[in-house]
């Protein structure tokens, strides 16, 4: 498609497709020009050649141009219903693997200060079932399993023993709504160092007491503000924001920070992915 | 401005009777960008607004104040996690035909055609007082008057602005200065939802100029050539 600038030249594209049905300009060197026939009014300068068509070649012409523009029908597939899901989920897909090379491990996400909190009260309370599952607290445990060395039952009081991070962080739900929060907790990275997890492995997956589950990928859960999260605005979890421990994941989606936790595996294989994700959310969603 | 020019003619005998003109005025990328980005606008608007449908508001999510109500028969996906596939897929197809545009329009030099530019400002005004004021037509030298070129500029940095707006909305992490220079996620959100209806009123205006200026020229963005053109 470049001989609409190429005015020096003879304009081929008609001749070449229409070369019957060409009437006028056909054999003519460009300095005959002048010999053509007399031109309508108002056309534009510098038409160092004039080629002539008719009618039945100017409509093979378009319709030629026309089933050029064909390919854009292939898009019909996504009205086929058998196919749109399989092609949404595809689609979906390149975007969470276009979002896994977007994530760097080093990189962090933005932190606020005290004055840019959403206060505590405004911060919202999601979830898919109850707002607090019952967790009794006395006999609460942290189940480890999966690729660890040290697998079995953790209490709050040993994953508070490890450092303890604070941080402003702003919480995006996948709804559009956006709230800056204070968590507090300590490093998963440090807790995955402390029960000697497989950091070659692909997942770490948690449960939750209220059945809701959740996945994330290594490289998420080795980043440094990844949180298992016990504290929120400096005060101990709230029941419905999750106690005794949640996730904190700044560098996710909010579905992801999965509260009331009881389970936690190292694992390389995943039958499911996530509450939400299984129903056709986003398995990554990387903020 | 020159373009391929042929005469549609009549031939009978020694004579040669001239019936009109045809401009090949829409290159084939550009046709197939063209008709391929309308439909994968259409795919992020309806989607969006399911997207939107979920938080209705820009405040607040404690107290929620929402915005409007956007009727879920206007709407694409059926609900969040269906909009959101429809949304991440189409935004694929939606930022190639536009890179593979401007690519074109560069490279060919073809974007003298819509780039609307200071020698374009002599003509605005005359062109509104046509359009708006039923002043006299002005005459045409090329395939776009002024207004069209301002236009066809305008949303076309429209549709960049949609893609960084939504960049800063679906990664505002790792790509946060992006988002820091929109004033962080929450302000490019509501951004990314207004440069949306920036683009639905080009859309509206271009439908109804489609609409007023027939069929030779509806015609010209499917097969390149228009046949008649007023210059």
């Amino acid at each position: 498609m470049d001989q609409e600038h190429d005015n020096n030249d003879r304009i081929e594209k008609p001749e070449k497709a229409e070369k019957p049905s060409v009437v006028a300009g056909d054999s003519k060197p460009a300095d005959s020009v002048s010999a053509a026939p007399k031109l309508p009014q108002g056309m534009v300068e510098r038409r160092d050649l004039r080629t002539g068509v008719n009618e039945a070649g100017f409509s093979r012409l378009s319709r030629r141009e026309l089933l050029k523009v064909a390919p854009v029908l292939v898009l019909g597939v996504f009205a086929v219903p058998s196919l749109q899901e399989p092609l949404l989920r595809r689609g979906l897909g390149f975007s969470d693997w276009a979002s896994k090379q977007l994530f760097r491990r080093r990189h962090l996400a933005p932190t606020f200060r005290d004055s840019e909190l959403t206060p505590f009260e405004r911060f919202p309370i999601n979830d898919y079932d109850v707002d607090d599952p019952g967790v009794i607290f006395e006999n609460w445990t942290l189940t480890v399993s999966g690729a660890v060395q040290k697998p079995g039952e953790y209490r709050l009081a040993q994953i508070q023993a490890l450092p303890r991070i604070r941080q402003n962080t702003r919480h995006v739900c996948v709804e559009g709504w956006d709230v800056i929060g204070r968590f507090g907790g300590t490093r998963l990275s440090d807790f995955l160092a402390m029960i000697g997890a497989d950091t070659s492995a692909r997942l770490v997956t948690v449960g939750c007491a209220d059945d809701y589950y959740e996945s994330l990928d290594m490289e998420t859960a080795l980043h440094p503000q990844t949180l298992l999260c016990y504290e929120m605005y400096d005060q101990p979890l709230t029941r419905e924001h999750g106690a005794p421990l949640r996730l904190n994941v700044p560098t996710k989606i909010g579905y992801k920070q999965a509260k009331y936790l009881t389970d936690l595996k190292v694992t390389n294989v995943l039958d499911k992915i996530g509450y939400w994700e299984d129903q056709g959310y986003s398995s990554f969603y990387g903020l | 401005m020159s373009s391929t020019v042929v005469e549609i003619v009549r031939q009978a005998g020694e004579e040669t009777e001239v019936l009109g003109r045809a401009v090949y005025e829409h290159p084939l990328v550009v046709r197939l960008c063209h008709w391929l980005n309308a439909i994968a606008l259409f795919v992020m608007v309806g989607s969006g607004l399911q997207i939107f449908r979920a938080f209705p508001s820009f405040g607040t999510k404690i107290p929620q104040k929402d915005l409007l109500h956007w009727p879920k028969a206007f709407a694409i996906g059926g609900w969040l996690g269906g909009a959101l596939q429809w949304h991440l897929t189409f935004m694929w197809l939606y930022l190639a035909t536009g890179l593979v545009y401007l690519g074109y329009q560069l490279f060919s030099g073809n974007y003298r055609q819509v780039l609307f530019t200071h020698r374009d400002v002599p003509g605005v005004w005359p062109m509104v007082k046509h359009y708006f004021f039923f002043g006299p037509k002005p005459e045409q030298h090329e395939a776009y008057n002024p207004l069209q070129k301002h236009a066809y500029t305008t949303v076309i940095m429209l549709g960049m602005l949609s893609v960084l707006t939504g960049l800063a909305v679906w990664k505002p992490v790792q790509l946060s200065w992006l988002a820091w220079m929109m004033g962080g996620f929450h302000w490019a959100r509501l951004l990314h939802f207004l440069v949306m209806w920036g683009i639905l009123a080009f859309v509206f205006g271009h439908l109804v100029m489609v609409l007023l200026h027939g069929w030779n020229n509806f015609v010209s963005m499917w097969t390149g050539w228009k046949k008649d053109p007023e210059y």
